[in-house]
């Protein structure tokens, strides 16, 4: 059967201050898709200020020299076009979809606020942003079941001193203690034109779009340097395993297992996202087959990788038991596979059917010009290579089932394993 | 400088929406194709005229379990050889309902396609359902629901339709409730199978890298052969409510929250309506987009919510219209007075031309990013047939929403948004909030546990 393979036209460019500029070209509908992505996360935050990066996401859609307050929303929506941002623990994007006579649009407001943020920003705008992304906290993390999972498990896996340890949303107290200065300090270290990518996907001409960006990125100064992480090498396995159990106001214990793995992007990782897709990809997965079909333990069980890209990443299984479940059993059936897996390897079959899935849901992404342009922002970002993305598949491809048995073997052992087990309040389970 | 000047737009490029072929086979089954070749991948979608109004009274849910259940077992194959199968080809059968339809999807390359379509074909015409695995499938909906009201989101949704709809189909879930999807069983499966789904009820869409010639090939040898007796049925009107609605406050119990997840709304309207889009630009305005008037109020003014919005759900009966928010506790009652506050100003006066060319330009401008994918393609195609929109809907769209005008915006915005009739409800901690919510005097005032099920009062 022929293999899907990738030929996006892929062609980058260094602007003087340090700007790389990723071009793909697709005449196919009238639309233009510019991505930016920073090379600052949470990770970059110093002490007392977790929450900053995101926070900072919400302050860049806060106007600057020409634009007024929640102005580049309505323009891009005007122009007929999408946008957003977001935050991760290494990396912060920015993106809009536009129709494709709007390209230079999209360009200009992101040059502006590239450029000229600091004359717009002030702190009524501070404090609204700040009150808007405490809500935020509310409703993703405090009034939600789990919702906490995002920051205890990175919080589980990492050191204290280590910067993926952290909350990437913040503490309350965090977030209020953000100030314009901090704003000020976080937007000249890291939003300069040396530490970002820019990447435009969809229907235009190479050489005028190169012209608009240099129109209006060309004059951004270059920054003064993006400043160290502190040390993120650890251990390869955590040497132990790691148990945390939490209550919380849920219908149903959720049990989270985690597996130190290679960063992400590392030729080991490969094996690892592949057995991830054995795992947890699809009802005919070992989790699911196993523990929803067959042992009618759980509701829901997946795998995945975190996809971090610096010291270590993780490997993470989920397991939601039946309500009434308790959380012991639904973690002893999710370990057994793990050692079953361990202990017989994978089949051809099984990795022919991750393959193919994993084959499919990239060309699916890669049918929103959107998407492309972030999947190239990422690897221009991480590996300093964004043609990568035509190629990337092949990796993925080159992993046998003896590969797999090997990185079960390797990476998901007794002594590299934490537990973050969710299991319902007393009183929440007498009053229901 | 000018570098700061704010560039014009260049040319525009011209868009049209994928064209479509037709043809229907002898037994009546409708092929319908759009041509997407740019990348290699086929959608096929079918789409059978059944949906949750066609439940019957005290069986909420049939319908949902009948296409949940289509794949766990046709011919020679279980459920897990079958899911084996689609994910040996890289992609999963996906079934679900809606109000007024059923549609099942899957998505390959073109390689893959006669194999899976093959498959899609046998499992879409002869479910096997198993009893034990019909009885899985119906567990894990109950656990679904258990988990949709423990979580604030799904709690709110639930209690707020059940209250504006109480008695009606409408008022109860898709899927069914504790009380209805205890007592399916696999024979009620098939029966539900056999009246609804059958060659005149389907429509197959492919769209993608395919050809009509094609496509009719592949439905023949999989699906030429196909009888039923199923006919459509139309029971839609009987979903939605006969009670007069009147102004109410509902708090539901969540003890400790530090939010409450707020919804504010009453009936609408049908999607026929001979004024949907001046509705769909009026509630654009209203909280459908970011820069909307409640969004913009409740967050970027006051900083009381990470997001509000609004939407007119329509389906071939009358559906919600919800405004729909989770606000900090201290100030939900003022959180409610922006929002009736946003209402009223809507009513009094046409917006202003600003406003009214943002939104129709966003809804014409964001047409082709909306439909990049054949996924989106077939499931608007899907849509507009349920509907009986008729083949040029899409080509005509954008020049038809771009004609509304200030004054239908004002006019469905006085006929649409209807203050005497606004259920207003919270799910939060009544210590914080029941007072200053009663205090607003918003009509009939209660505060109900979280298991309090008002759907099943009439």
């Amino acid at each position: 059967m022929a293999e899907p393979t990738l030929h996006l036209p892929i062609a980058t460019h260094t602007l003087a201050n340090g700007l790389r500029v990723v071009l793909s070209e697709d005449h196919a509908t009238p639309i233009v898709a510019v991505n930016l992505w920073y090379h600052v996360g949470s990770a970059n935050e110093r002490e007392g200020r977790t929450g900053f990066a995101h926070l900072f996401e919400h302050m860049l859609f806060q106007g600057s020299a020409n634009v007024g307050a929640n102005e580049h929303f309505e323009l891009v929506q005007r122009a007929g076009g999408t946008l957003n941002g977001s935050t991760w623990l290494d990396r912060t994007n920015y993106f809009e979809t536009v129709p494709a006579h709007q390209l230079e649009l999209a360009l200009w407001l992101e040059a502006d606020r590239m450029g000229r943020l600091l004359p717009a920003m002030t702190q009524e705008k501070l404090d609204t942003q700040r009150d808007v992304v405490k809500n935020e906290r509310r409703w993703s993390v405090d009034n939600q079941p789990y919702g906490t999972w995002w920051e205890r498990l990175p919080a589980l896996c990492f050191p204290p001193t280590h910067p993926f340890h952290h909350s990437l949303i913040g503490s309350m107290d965090d977030l209020s203690a953000a100030s314009l200065d901090d704003v000020a300090e976080f937007f000249r270290t890291y939003y300069t034109p040396d530490n970002a990518v820019l990447s435009i996907v969809g229907d235009f001409e190479p050489a005028a779009a190169l012209a608009m960006v240099e129109r209006h990125f060309g004059a951004i100064p270059r920054g003064a340097g993006r400043p160290a992480l502190p040390p993120m090498t650890l251990p390869p396995r955590f040497g132990e395993w790691r148990r945390a159990v939490v209550e919380d106001e849920v219908a149903a214990a959720r049990t989270f297992l985690a597996f130190r793995i290679p960063a992400c992007g590392t030729d080991a990782w490969y094996a690892l996202a592949v057995l991830a897709a054995v795992l947890g990809t699809g009802e005919g997965a070992r989790l699911p087959r196993a523990l929803v079909r067959e042992q009618r333990l759980a509701s829901d069980a997946g795998a995945f990788t975190f996809d971090l890209t610096k010291g270590a990443d993780l490997l993470i299984c989920d397991v939601t038991a039946r309500p009434g479940v308790p959380v012991a059993t639904a973690l002893e059936a999710l370990v057994a596979q793990i050692d079953r897996l361990r202990a017989e390897g994978v089949t051809p079959a099984e990795r022919d059917r991750a393959l193919a899935l994993l084959e499919a849901s990239w060309l699916l992404q890669l049918q929103s010009a959107g998407q492309r342009a972030d999947k190239l922002s990422q690897f221009a970002t991480y590996y300093g290579d964004a043609a990568r993305l035509n190629t990337e598949l092949g990796r993925y491809r080159a992993v046998d089932a003896a590969a797999l048995h090997a990185a079960a073997r390797d990476w998901l052992g007794e002594d590299n394993r934490a537990s973050l087990s969710y299991v319902p309040k007393p009183a929440a389970q007498e009053a229901a | 400088m000018s570098v700061a000047l704010r560039p014009a737009p260049g040319q525009v490029r011209s868009y049209r929406f994928p064209d479509t072929d037709e043809a229907t086979l002898p037994n009546g089954l409708r092929v319908i194709v759009a041509r997407m070749p740019r990348l290699p991948i086929v959608t096929v979608l079918a789409l059978v005229d059944a949906g949750a109004v066609d439940d019957p009274e005290g069986r909420e849910g049939l319908a949902a379990l009948t296409a949940r259940a289509l794949a766990e077992g046709s011919g020679a194959l279980d459920g897990a050889a079958i899911a084996d199968r689609f994910e040996g080809w890289g992609t999963s059968f996906d079934a679900s309902v809606d109000w007024d339809s059923t549609v099942a999807r899957v998505t390959v390359t073109p390689s893959r396609l006669e194999a899976a379509f093959g498959l899609f074909a046998e499992v879409l015409r002869a479910p096997a359902f198993p009893a034990a695995d019909v009885a899985r499938k119906r567990d894990e909906r109950l656990d679904d629901l258990t988990q949709l009201l423990a979580e604030p989101r799904g709690l709110a949704d639930v209690r707020f339709t059940g209250t504006l709809f109480a008695g009606a189909r409408y008022g109860r879930p898709i899927g069914g409730s504790a009380r209805s999807v205890p007592g399916l069983d696999a024979e009620m499966l098939r029966a539900f199978h056999r009246a609804h789904y059958g060659p005149r009820t389907t429509t197959l869409f492919f769209v993608g890298d395919i050809t009509l010639d094609a496509a009719v090939a592949l439905a023949e040898r999989a699906m030429g052969d196909w009888a039923s007796d199923a006919r459509a049925s139309r029971r839609a009107a009987s979903a939605a409510p006969q009670a007069r609605e009147t102004r109410r406050t509902r708090i539901i119990t969540k003890a400790d929250a530090p939010q409450s997840e707020l919804r504010v709304g009453h009936v609408g309207i049908a999607r026929g309506h001979p004024d949907y889009l001046a509705i769909v630009v009026m509630n654009a305005i209203l909280g459908g987009l970011f820069s909307s008037r409640i969004n913009l109020n409740l967050r970027e003014r006051h900083a009381f919510t990470y997001g509000a919005s609004s939407g007119f759900d329509a389906r071939r009966a009358a559906g919600p219209f919800v405004v729909s928010t989770a606000v900090k506790s201290e100030v939900t009652d003022r959180a409610v007075q922006e929002i009736l506050r946003e209402i009223d100003a809507l009513r009094a006066a046409p917006p202003s031309a600003a406003e009214l060319s943002l939104a129709t330009e966003y809804l014409a401008g964001v047409f082709p990013i909306r439909f990049e994918t054949t996924a989106a393609v077939a499931g608007a195609l899907a849509g507009a047939t349920v509907h009986g929109l008729g083949a040029d809907w899409f080509r005509t769209y954008r020049d038809r929403v771009q004609a509304v005008t200030d004054a239908e915006v004002h006019r469905v915005a006085r006929e649409q948004l209807d203050p005497s009739r606004l259920l207003v409800l919270a799910v939060g901690d009544p210590t914080a909030i029941a007072a200053p919510l009663q205090a607003l005097g918003h009509g009939d005032f209660a505060v109900l546990s979280a298991t309090d099920d008002p759907s099943e009062q009439p």
